[in-house]
C-alpha cells in the first residue's frame, strides 16, 4: 500500500513538471515574437524589441523557464501584464470562487447521480431505467452554455426568480442558493450524464457476478445482498470516475463563468488568453493542473484504501 | 448425421458440425457478408433511440448541404428596419440586432459545425489508432513515454487547452480542426491501446508470429479488424464530443468570427440582447441542442448493438 | 416416467425431480434445455448427475435452488425437497431455505467469493441470518467451521480477504459456508473443474471426509466420469436435456445400458491406455442444437443400433433390473457394442536418433516488481525426431514459458535452446524461414487461436502462403483442399468465420494451420483442455495419425496425465521450474518414482475402482517461484521429506529403469518405501481397458 501511495507521488510530481514544460513551452514559445502580438502590427521594431527586452523574453529558453519555475515554487508568480496586480493573490482568489461554484455543484449532484445510477441498474431493462439511461445520455451531450443560455432565458428572463449574472454569494444560504444555482445547473447535468452512467454499469457488473450468485443463494435477504455485497464493490469505479469529473467540472467552469459573469478561474482563464497576458495564463493553468492532479491522487488514496486486493495486496 | 456402420471408410469422416453452436455468435458468422450488413441494420433500426437521433442527425446534415435552396432570407443580410422584432409570419425566429432573419442563420449555422467536428473527428481517429496500436502492440520504453505524455497532456481539460492554444495561434476554422484533433488523439489512443492489450495475449497474435509476420502486418491485418467496433463507437462518440467543443470554442470568442451564422457564435453575440431579445439566443441553443443530442443518441445505440 | 422404476417411497427422498422441463428464451422463440427429466435423491446419498457442455446440468443445478436466468422457462414438472414443491414456494419461503436447508458449493471460488468482505465473515453471515446468532457468536462459529474443513490455523484466514487465500483454500471456504447449517441438501456444481490436479484430489478427500460428519444428500454435478464415480453412490448421465441412464454408479460404470453412456467411456483415455495398445473411439457427429426439437431418440443420430424405431418414438426410461434404468429400446444389445474402427491400435515406430529439440539447461526469467520470477530453473531435455515428448504439471511449473521458448516466442535468459540443429530465438524465429517451417505450435483456446475476422480460407491460405514456395493460388488452393482432407474438415467451412465452427473444428483448423509448411516439430500446448470429452478423442486421434503419417516429433503440453500417458513416448515431469522426472512414458507412471509423480497419479480420479491405490498427500500450498524453496525444490511438500539433506543440497538424479528422476532417495531405496505404504496390491497396475469389448 505504502509503495503504490509512493509510486502514484512520484508520477504526480513527474506528471506536474511535464506540465508545467508544456504550459510554458505552449505560452511562450508559439506566439513567437511575444512583443508583436501585444503591440500589434503597427508598432515599429524598436517599440518590439525594447517591450521584449522589458519582458526577458529575448533570454534564452531555458533560462526563461527556470526562472520562471523557481519562481512559481517559491512562490513569487510575477504580475498581470494586463492589470498590473501581483498574479498569485488574483489567481488564488478567483480560484477560490471557483471551488465554491464547483464545490456545491458536486455536493448536490453526485449522491443523487449514484442514487439514479444503483436505481437504473437494479431496473435493468425495464422502463425506469431506459428513462435514466437516456435522460443521463441526452444531458451529456448539451454543452454547457447551451443549457446556461435556455435556463437564463426562462428563469432569469421570463420568470425573473434568478439575477441573469451571478455574483459571489455571502454565507447566507438563500443567497447562495439565488447567486449559484443557475449558473452550477449546466455543470450539475453533465456531470449527472457521467456519474449516473458509470454506477449503472459497475452496479449492474457485480448484480451478474458469481458473488452475487453466491449472496443470494446464501438465503440472505435482498436488502442485504444489495447494501453489504452490490454497494461497496459497484461504487469503487464510480470514484475513480469523479476525479475525472473535476477535470471537466473546470473546463465547464470556464463557460459557465463567462456566460454568468462569475468571477472565478475559468473566466481568468480565457480573459488572459484573449488577451495575451502570459503570467496571469501561465500561473492559472498550471494552478488547475495541480488541482486536477492532486484530486487525481486523492481519489487513487480513496481508491486504494477501499479496495482490498490493493490494501492487502499479496 | 448418420454413419454408415456399413462402410468402413465413412466412419472416418467424423465431422463435429455446427449445428451444436447455440447463440448469435455462431449465426452471425455462418451469415455471408450481406446477410450480417441486413442483420445489422435491423438491430439498429429495432432502437427506437437510435432512430430518433439519426433522423435528426440526417436532417441537419441536409440542412448543412442544402441550406440555400430553401433558406427565406440570405443570412447576412441586414435589414436596419426590423431590428431586434420578435418571431412573426415574416421572421418565424424574429431578428437579431441587425435584422437578420435569425431562422435562416439558424439554418445557414449548420455548415461550419458539421465541416469542423467530423474533420477533427477524422484527424483524432486516425492519430489515435496509429498511437493507440504502436503503444498498444509494441509496449516497452515507447509505450511508457507515450502514455506519461499523454496522461501529462490530459493532466487539465479540453477547453483549458483549446484556450491556450488557439489565444496563440490564433482563431481559424483549420485552428479549431486541429487543435481538436490533436487533443483527441491521446484520447482515442487510450481507447484503442485497452483494447489492443486485450486483443494480443490471444493466441492468433502468437500463430501470425510464428508465421513471421511483420510487427506492422500483425497490428493492421490481424489486430485492426477485431476491434473495430470499439473504435466505431469511439468514433461517434467523439463526434459528439467534437461538436460539442467546436461549439463552445466558437461561444468563446475562440473558433469563427462575425457575420458567420455559427451557433456558438450566434449565442454569444446575443447574449448581450439578452433580456430584450431572447430568441437571439434561444433557437440557435436549440439548434445545437438537438444535433448533439441526436449524435449521442446514435452512439449509444450503436454501442448498443456493438455490444451484443 | 419414473413409473418404471417405483425406487423407494416418497418419505425417503431427500430431493425428488419430477417430469423437469425448463427452457430459455432467446429472441421470441423457447429454446427446450431440460426436456421431462426425473430423478430421486434418498437421505444421506449422494448423485452424480453427469453429461458434456450444453446438456443442462448446471440448468439442473440452478432450478434445484431455483435460481434461473430472467429468461429461463419452467415449461413443466416439479421439484419436491422437503415436503415443498421449490417451483412453487413463496419468495420468502424459498429464501429461508437457501444457505440453510440447501446449499451450493461452485466452480470458481474465487470468483465465488465476495472480494471486499473477508472470508470469516461471508461464513459468519450464514450463522447470523439463519441461526439469529450475534456478531461474536457467529465469527467463533466461522472458525470452527473452518477447522472442520481442514484450512490450517483458521484463526488468521478467517481474518484474510479471499484474494489472498490459494484456489484450494478458497474452496474450502465456499464448503464451509455451505456446510454452515447442516443443511438438508448439497449440491457442487463442477467444484474443482479448474483446480490442478494434487487440489482437486485434496478437496475431494475433503468431501468424503464431511460425508461421515454430514449426513447432507449431495447432487454432484460434473462432466468428470472418475470424480462421479469415486464420490456418488449414484449416478444419471445427461444427454441433450434428457436423462438416458441412471443407476448405482459403480455399476454404470462398469456395464453401462445405454449406447452413448458406453461411448463416452470408450472415449476418455484411462489411466493405462496407450495409443499403441488400444485408441480411444470417439464419437461420430456432435451435440443436437440447443433447443432443437427432435422426434425420437436424442442420440438416434449418433447412435451406432439407432433403427428407424428410435428416430420416430422417444425411449421411456425402461427399467434394466438392480434399479437401473436405461432410455433406450435396444438397452439388452448394449454390451455388445464392438469398438470401432477407430480403436485399432496404432501403428507406432520407434523414432530416429536424429534429435530435433535440444534444450541444455534452460532458463527462463521475468522481471515483475514482486521479484524475479524464474519460471523455468535449468531443464534439460531432448526430443528425437518421430517421438512425443510429453509434458506434465500443474500451473505455476514452468511448462507454457518453456514452450514459447521453444518455439521462438520468447527468448530464453540463458542455457540452448536448439531446434532442428540451429539455436532457436525471437530474431531467429522472424528471420529464419526454414526454422519456421520447421517448428509450429497448436495452441489450447480454440476461440482466439484463430482470428475471428478471418475466413477458414484467409486463415489456410496466409500460412501456407508464408510458409511454403508455392508459387500460384492454384497451388495453394490445392495445397489447401489437401490439408482439409488431412484434417477431416469439409471443404465447405472455407468461406466462413471460426465462430461458426465448433470447437473440435476450429481445432482441426488450428492443426491444419500447424501443418501448413509441412514442420518437423508441432508444440501442442493443451491442444485438447478446451474441448468436450467426445470431442476429445477425436483430435487425439487425428493427431496420433498425422504424427504417424508425416514423422512428426511432438512436444505435447498438458496437465491431463491419462491423455499424456495415452499420447506420449517420452514424458517430462515439471515442478517449479525444474524437471523433476523424465523417461520412457509407462517407465516414469509404472510404478512412478519422484514422490511428486507419484503423488499426481495418485490424484487422478480413476474408473478403475479395483485398482488400490494409496492416495498421497501433498503437504502445505504451492510455493511461490519468486522465493522457490532451497536445495530441492519440492521438499517443503514432499511426503517423503528426508530432512536437511532435502533443505540444503540440491538433489543428484537418480537412474531407474526406463527414467530418471532428481531426488536424494535412489531407486533400491525407493521401492521398499512404496511397497510398504500399500502390501497387498501388485506393483505394476492393470491396463484399465474399462468395459470388456465384444470378442
Amino acid at each position: 500500500m505504502r509503495r503504490f501511495l509512493l509510486t502514484r507521488l512520484a508520477l504526480t510530481i513527474v506528471t506536474l513538471v511535464l506540465v508545467s514544460i508544456l504550459v510554458f513551452g505552449v505560452a511562450e514559445v508559439l506566439p513567437g515574437d511575444v512583443g508583436r502580438t501585444i503591440l500589434g502590427p503597427f508598432a515599429s521594431n524598436e517599440q518590439v524589441a525594447r517591450l521584449n527586452h522589458e519582458l526577458g523574453v529575448d533570454r534564452p529558453l531555458l533560462v526563461r523557464y527556470v526562472d520562471w519555475i523557481s519562481g512559481f515554487v517559491r512562490g513569487d508568480w510575477g504580475e498581470s501584464a494586463l492589470l498590473n496586480v501581483p498574479v498569485r493573490p488574483l489567481v488564488l482568489d478567483r480560484l477560490a470562487n471557483s471551488l465554491i461554484l464547483g464545490a456545491f455543484a458536486l455536493v448536490l449532484i453526485v449522491p443523487f447521480s449514484i442514487f439514479m445510477g444503483v436505481i437504473a441498474a437494479l431496473k435493468y431493462g425495464r422502463a425506469t431505467d431506459r428513462v435514466i439511461s437516456v435522460t443521463g445520455l441526452s444531458l451529456i451531450a448539451l454543452p454547457e452554455f447551451v443549457a446556461g443560455v435556455l435556463l437564463l432565458v426562462v428563469f432569469a428572463v421570463k420568470l425573473g426568480w434568478f439575477p441573469v449574472s451571478s455574483s459571489v454569494p455571502s454565507a447566507n444560504p438563500v443567497d447562495i442558493f439565488r447567486q449559484l444555482l443557475l449558473p452550477s445547473i449546466p455543470l450539475m447535468l453533465v456531470l449527472f450524464g457521467y456519474i449516473s452512467r458509470m454506477a449503472r454499469a459497475g452496479t449492474v457488473e457485480v448484480l451478474q457476478s458469481d458473488y452475487t450468485r453466491t449472496a443470494m443463494l446464501k438465503g440472505l435477504p435482498r436488502r442485504t445482498v444489495i447494501w453489504r455485497h452490490v454497494l461497496r464493490n459497484s461504487l469503487l469505479p464510480t470514484i475513480s470516475v469523479v476525479s475525472v469529473q473535476i477535470g471537466y467540472l473546470v473546463g465547464g467552469l470556464v463557460v459557465v463563468e463567462k456566460l454568468f459573469n462569475y468571477p472565478g478561474v475559468g473566466k481568468l482563464v480565457l480573459d488572459s488568453a484573449i488577451g495575451h497576458d502570459l503570467p496571469v495564463l501561465e500561473a492559472t493553468v498550471l494552478m488547475i493542473a495541480v488541482l486536477y492532479m492532486v484530486s487525481n491522487l486523492v481519489a487513487d488514496l480513496l481508491y486504494g484504501i477501499l479496495n482490498p486486493r490493493v490494501r492487502f495486496a499479496r | 448425421m448418420v454413419v454408415d456402420r456399413s462402410d468402413p471408410t465413412s466412419a472416418l469422416t467424423v465431422t463435429d458440425a455446427a449445428p451444436g453452436v447455440a447463440g448469435l455468435q455462431g449465426e452471425f458468422a455462418r451469415l455471408g457478408r450481406r446477410g450480417r450488413a441486413a442483420l445489422f441494420g435491423r438491430a439498429l433500426l429495432g432502437s427506437k433511440a437510435f432512430l430518433v437521433g439519426a433522423v435528426i442527425v440526417v436532417w441537419w446534415i441536409f440542412d448543412a448541404i442544402f441550406w440555400r435552396l430553401f433558406v427565406p432570407y440570405e443570412p447576412t443580410a441586414v435589414d436596419p428596419g426590423a431590428t431586434l422584432a420578435g418571431p412573426s409570419r415574416s421572421h418565424l425566429f424574429g431578428t437579431d440586432d441587425l435584422g437578420r432573419d435569425v431562422f435562416s442563420r439558424v439554418l445557414a449555422g449548420a455548415t461550419s459545425v458539421l465541416t469542423v467536428a467530423p474533420a477533427a473527428t477524422a484527424l483524432g481517429i486516425a492519430g489515435g489508432i496509429t498511437v493507440g496500436l504502436v503503444t498498444g502492440y509494441y509496449r516497452g520504453i515507447v509505450d511508457n513515454v507515450l502514455m506519461r505524455l499523454v496522461d501529462a497532456a490530459l493532466a487539465f481539460p479540453l477547453i483549458i487547452i483549446a484556450v491556450l492554444v488557439l489565444s496563440v495561434l490564433g482563431q481559424s476554422t483549420w485552428n479549431v480542426v486541429v487543435v481538436i484533433g490533436i487533443v483527441f488523439t491521446p484520447l482515442v489512443a487510450r481507447t484503442v491501446r485497452s483494447a489492443v492489450l486485450a486483443e494480443r495475449e490471444h493466441e492468433y497474435v502468437a500463430a501470425a508470429k510464428l508465421r513471421g509476420e511483420s510487427g506492422l502486418y500483425i497490428m493492421f491485418a490481424e489486430i485492426l479488424p477485431n476491434i473495430s467496433g470499439p473504435i466505431a463507437v469511439e468514433a461517434t462518440v467523439r463526434l459528439g464530443y467534437a461538436i460539442f467543443t467546436a461549439a463552445t470554442l466558437s461561444f468563446l470568442g475562440l473558433g469563427l468570427q462575425p457575420p458567420s451564422p455559427d451557433w456558438g457564435l450566434s449565442v454569444a453575440s446575443g447574449l448581450a440582447f439578452l433580456q430584450i431579445a431572447p430568441w437571439m439566443v434561444l433557437f440557435p441553443a436549440l439548434a445545437l441542442a438537438t444535433l448533439v443530442v441526436a449524435v449521442n443518441l446514435v452512439a449509444d445505440g450503436l454501442k448498443q448493438v456493438v455490444e451484443e | 416416467m419414473t413409473a418404471a422404476i417405483a425406487p423407494v417411497r416418497e418419505e425417503t427422498l431427500a430431493l425428488e425431480v419430477e417430469n423437469l422441463r425448463i427452457g430459455y428464451k432467446r429472441r421470441g422463440r423457447v429454446l427446450r434445455v431440460i426436456d421431462d427429466v426425473s430423478f430421486g435423491i434418498r437421505r444421506g446419498e449422494a448423485f452424480g448427475l453427469v453429461g458434456e457442455s450444453g446438456c443442462g446440468k448446471s440448468t439442473i443445478a440452478m432450478a434445484v435452488m431455483r435460481y434461473l436466468a430472467p429468461n429461463a422457462v419452467v415449461e413443466g414438472g416439479r421439484i419436491a425437497f422437503g415436503g415443498d414443491d421449490v417451483l412453487t414456494l413463496g419468495d420468502e419461503q424459498l429464501r429461508r431455505l437457501r444457505g440453510d436447508r440447501m446449499a451450493m458449493v461452485y466452480q470458481d471460488p474465487n470468483s465465488s467469493l465476495n472480494p471486499s468482505i473477508r472470508v470469516g465473515d461471508q461464513i459468519a453471515e450464514v450463522y447470523r441470518h439463519h441461526r439469529a446468532m450475534d456478531k461474536a457468536q457467529a465469527r467463533e462459529a466461522a472458525c470452527l467451521m473452518l477447522e472442520k474443513v481442514h484450512v490450517s490455523d483458521p484463526a488468521r484466514v478467517v481474518r484474510r480477504y479471499p484474494h489472498e487465500l490459494s484456489g484450494g483454500q478458497q474452496q474450502r471456504v465456499v464448503i464451509a459456508m455451505a456446510l454452515a447449517t447442516d443443511p438438508d441438501l448439497l449440491v457442487l456444481d463442477e467444484p474443482t473443474t479448474g483446480l490442478d490436479a494434487t487440489v482437486e484430489a485434496e478437496v475431494l478427500d475433503l468431501v468424503e471426509q464431511l460425508r461421515d460428519e454430514f449426513d447432507a444428500s449431495i447432487l454432484f454435478i460434473s462432466h468428470n466420469l472418475g470424480i462421479v464415480s469415486r464420490i456418488c453412490e449414484r449416478m444419471g448421465v445427461l444427454y441433450a436435456g434428457r436423462l438416458v441412464e441412471h443407476g448405482p454408479a459403480r455399476q454404470v460404470f462398469s456395464d453401462p445400458r445405454h449406447p452413448y453412456t458406453l461411448a463416452l467411456l470408450r472415449c476418455v483415455p484411462r489411466l493405462g491406455m496407450r495409443k499403441d495398445t488400444l485408441r480411444l473411439d470417439p464419437i461420430p457427429g456432435s451435440l443436437p442444437a440447443l433447443g432443437a426439437e427432435i422426434a425420437g431418440c436424442v442420440y438416434a443420430d449418433r447412435c451406432p443400433i439407432a433403427r428407424d424405431r428410435c428416430r420416430t418414438d422417444p425411449p421411456p426410461l425402461y427399467d434394466v433390473g438392480d434399479l437401473r434404468a436405461a432410455a433406450c429400446h435396444f438397452h439388452v444389445e448394449v454390451p455388445g457394442i464392438p469398438p470401432s474402427e477407430e480403436t485399432r491400435p496404432a501403428d507406432v515406430v520407434p523414432a530416429d536418433d536424429e534429435v530435433l529439440v535440444r534444450v541444455e539447461d534452460c532458463m527462463k526469467t521475468y522481471r515483475s516488481s514482486g521479484g524475479d520470477v524464474t519460471a523455468v530453473a535449468g531443464v534439460s531435455f531432448a526430443v528425437k525426431r518421430g517421438e512425443i515428448f510429453g509434458l506434465v504439471g500443474e500451473s505455476g511449473c514452468g511448462k507454457s514459458s518453456l514452450a514459447r521458448t521453444i518455439v521462438g516466442l520468447t527468448d530464453s535468459t540463458s542455457g540452448v535452446v536448439e531446434v532442428d540443429g540451429k539455436p532457436m530465438s525471437q530474431r531467429r524465429q522472424q528471420r529464419d524461414r526454414a526454422l519456421r517451417r520447421a517448428v509450429q505450435m497448436v495452441f489450447q483456446n480454440p476461440d482466439t487461436a484463430l482470428n475471428p475476422r478471418h475466413t477458414i480460407r484467409n486463415i489456410l491460405g496466409r500460412s501456407l502462403k508464408r510458409l511454403t514456395d508455392l508459387g500460384s493460388r492454384r497451388e495453394r488452393q490445392e495445397a489447401m483442399d489437401e490439408l482439409a482432407t488431412a484434417v477431416r474438415l469439409e471443404h465447405r467451412y472455407f468461406d466462413v468465420r471460426p465462430a461458426a465452427l465448433s470447437g473440435g473444428l476450429k481445432q482441426r483448423v488450428s492443426i491444419a494451420r500447424a501443418f501448413a509448411g509441412t514442420p518437423k516439430i508441432v508444440l501442442c500446448d493443451e491442444p485438447v483442455s478446451a474441448l468436450d470429452v467426445s470431442v476429445q478423442a477425436a483430435i487425439l486421434n487425428l493427431l496420433i495419425e498425422l504424427q504417424l503419417r508425416e514423422r512428426v516429433s511432438y512436444v505435447f503440453i498438458s496437465h491431463d496425465l491419462a491423455v499424456v500417458r495415452y499420447l506420449a513416448d517420452r514424458i517430462g515431469v515439471m515442478y517449479l521450474g525444474w524437471l523433476v522426472d523424465i523417461g520412457d512414458a509407462e517407465a516414469v507412471f509404472n510404478p512412478p518414482h519422484h514422490p511428486y509423480t507419484e503423488a499426481l497419479v495418485s490424484a487422478i480420479p480413476t474408473l478403475d475402482l479395483d485398482a488400490a491405490r494409496p492416495r498421497v498427500k501433498l503437504e502445505g500450498p504451492l510455493p511461490s517461484p519468486i522465493d522457490p524453496p532451497t536445495g530441492c525444490r519440492f521438499h517443503t511438500r514432499c511426503p517423503r521429506f528426508l530432512g536437511d539433506v532435502c533443505v540444503n543440497e540440491r538433489p543428484p538424479w537418480q537412474q531407474a529403469n526406463g527414467n530418471a528422476y532428481r531426488c536424494h532417495i535412489p531407486p533400491d531405496e525407493l521401492e521398499p518405501l512404496q511397497l510398504a505404504a500399500r502390501p497387498d496390491a501388485t506393483r505394476k497396475e492393470g491396463n484399465g481397458a474399462g468395459p470388456a469389448p465384444a470378442a
